[in-house]
């Protein structure tokens, strides 16, 4: 009678964390970035390069001139994407739980969430002028449709046994929105929030571009305009920094809220 | 946590998208006593548990309740879960607290409580536990100690036992007709399973398959606390309500084989 080991064919599909390697990776791309362009592979004149970028850097620090900017767009961030995602749970929450809400609802935000934001900033000029008002609904325009269906899926998602059970016990409605149906969202709230997060700031770059003196996005259009490659490619570096910063504050507070996980 | 109210149902009538689950349901579930509920699958058992409990509004018919809860109870009609129904995000404790928080309990009488059901029922040790880390069993547990905390005048158990394995399931039941008894609280407890109706049921009320109508109503006296698995008598019992249920049973399942 034949006979063989017998193959273990289990495994994989299981991705793990590999924190040394996604710093070895960006450390790695710059070393050699920096290395065409020692080498004279790159003109610095077209890509710049992570020294030059970083004296650039230094620069702006130096002259307090990133500060002018960096507060500018930190404002016009905070204050449209506060808007966007307060309004956008209050009607996330209202379509996930009213039935009167929701199909009238879903139709608005059906049609308006694939309209471009940014196409709409000629017209947010127009009605709101060329100053902070434009800039801000633009970001909360944007912000406000992802943060509605985020919100809508995750009370959709909420176990309705959970509610049952509540409503078994007498729990007021109330305490069965705030103890169960927010708590139960939260998850996709909070993923909702990644994606409004980086919604916000390419429509923050975009609106700082069409009409603005101050800001990330007004800096890098000038420096583009003037082609210094170095000062552009450090406002693109602040725009990624304050994405990272952004994406580990969420990170820390979804560890916090989803500890329970 | 005394057996002072009863209910009455009244010409239940229910059903599901065309479907008639219950058809002319009369019946009195007497305060203080167990009254368990059995059937094949889909005769409406957890059906007609969700009117009596009020969370199902039947097409027709009523359900009252009879007698006045006691000054300490602070929900008459409290369930227990099949699926536990534990909140994920809210530690052992936490899902004790949630069903009293909106009650007139002080916030020290309300933890004077959670301890006092958890210490009852042997969770004492994991009141900061998440749900997850816990086996089924004792998910259950949390689902028994929620439902004492608020002293339930009548307690309406869905399945309790039938997610859990043989063992849990066996030393759960020991521990259901230690609670039952020492309670007194009247209880409709809804099963599948025959030897789990005997070991409770003062009053076994066996529903035929759909349309779910009664088919016939067994009273057995002996105390909760005298009955052992072993029981010859009730082992008869066992056997008759298998007899009873059998064909409805066999046919449930030719039913959900042919995906009807």
């Amino acid at each position: 009678m034949a006979s063989d080991f017998v193959p273990y064919r289990a495994g994989g599909f299981a991705p793990r964390r590999l924190p040394w390697a996604s710093v070895a990776t960006l450390i790695g791309l710059l070393a050699l970035w920096q290395a065409c362009a020692s080498l004279g592979w790159v003109s610095t004149a077209f890509a710049s390069s992570p020294l030059l970028i970083g004296r650039a850097l230094a620069a702006l620090i130096a002259s307090g001139e990133l500060w002018g900017h960096l507060a500018a767009s930190l404002q016009r961030l905070a204050i449209g994407w506060a808007i966007g995602t307060v309004t956008g749970l209050a009607f996330g929450v209202a379509l996930g739980l009213f039935t009167l809400a929701r199909s009238p609802g879903m139709a608005v935000v059906s049609a308006l969430f694939p309209v471009p934001k940014i196409a709409l900033v000629p017209l947010f000029i127009i009605w709101f002028g060329i100053g902070e008002g434009s800039k801000i609904v633009t970001l909360a325009f944007g912000v406000f449709f992802p943060t509605v269906v985020n919100t809508m899926a995750g009370v959709d998602g909420v176990p309705r046994g959970l509610i049952r059970m509540a409503q078994s016990f007498g729990v007021p409605y109330r305490d069965i929105l705030t103890k169960i149906v927010l708590p139960g969202a939260m998850p996709a709230i909070l993923s909702g929030f990644r994606i409004t997060t980086s919604t916000a700031i390419i429509l923050l770059v975009a609106a700082e571009m069409i009409g603005a003196d101050k800001g990330i996005g007004a800096f890098v259009l000038q420096a583009g305009n003037l082609y210094d490659t170095d000062n552009l490619l450090a406002g693109i570096v602040v725009l990624s920094a304050i994405g990272l910063v952004v994406s580990a504050v969420l990170g820390w507070i979804e560890r916090r809220v989803l500890a329970w996980r | 946590m005394t057996g002072s109210l009863g209910l009455t149902a009244a010409g239940i009538r229910h059903g599901f998208r065309g479907l008639q689950v219950l058809d002319g349901i009369d019946l009195t579930v007497a305060p203080g006593r167990v009254t368990v509920l059995v059937g094949p699958s889909g005769c409406g058992k957890s059906t007609l548990l969700g009117i009596l409990g009020g969370l199902l509004a039947p097409d027709a018919g009523t359900v009252r309740l009879e007698g006045t809860p006691p000054p300490d109870c602070l929900n008459p009609l409290t369930y227990v879960f099949q699926d536990f129904a534990l909140v994920p995000w809210r530690s052992v404790a936490g899902n004790v607290s949630l069903v009293l928080e909106h009650t007139r309990l002080s916030r020290a009488e309300r933890a004077a409580r959670v301890a006092e059901v958890l210490a009852l029922t042997g969770l004492a040790d994991f009141a900061q536990a998440w749900p997850r880390q816990l086996s089924g069993g004792m998910r259950q547990r949390v689902g028994i100690a929620r439902a004492l905390a608020v002293r339930p005048a009548v307690l309406l158990m869905d399945e309790p036992l039938s997610a859990l394995d043989a063992q849990t399931r066996d030393l759960l039941l020991d521990e259901f007709v230690d609670l039952i008894a020492r309670t007194g609280a009247t209880t409709v407890y809804v099963t599948h399973n025959l030897a789990e109706a005997t070991r409770l049921g003062q009053q076994i009320v066996v529903m035929g398959r759909r349309p779910g109508r009664i088919r016939e109503i067994l009273t057995l006296d002996a105390p909760l606390t005298a009955r052992t698995p072993d029981d010859p008598a009730l082992k008869e019992v066992e056997r008759h309500l298998w007899r009873l249920l059998r064909d409805d049973a066999a046919a449930a399942q030719a039913e959900l084989a042919d995906g009807i």
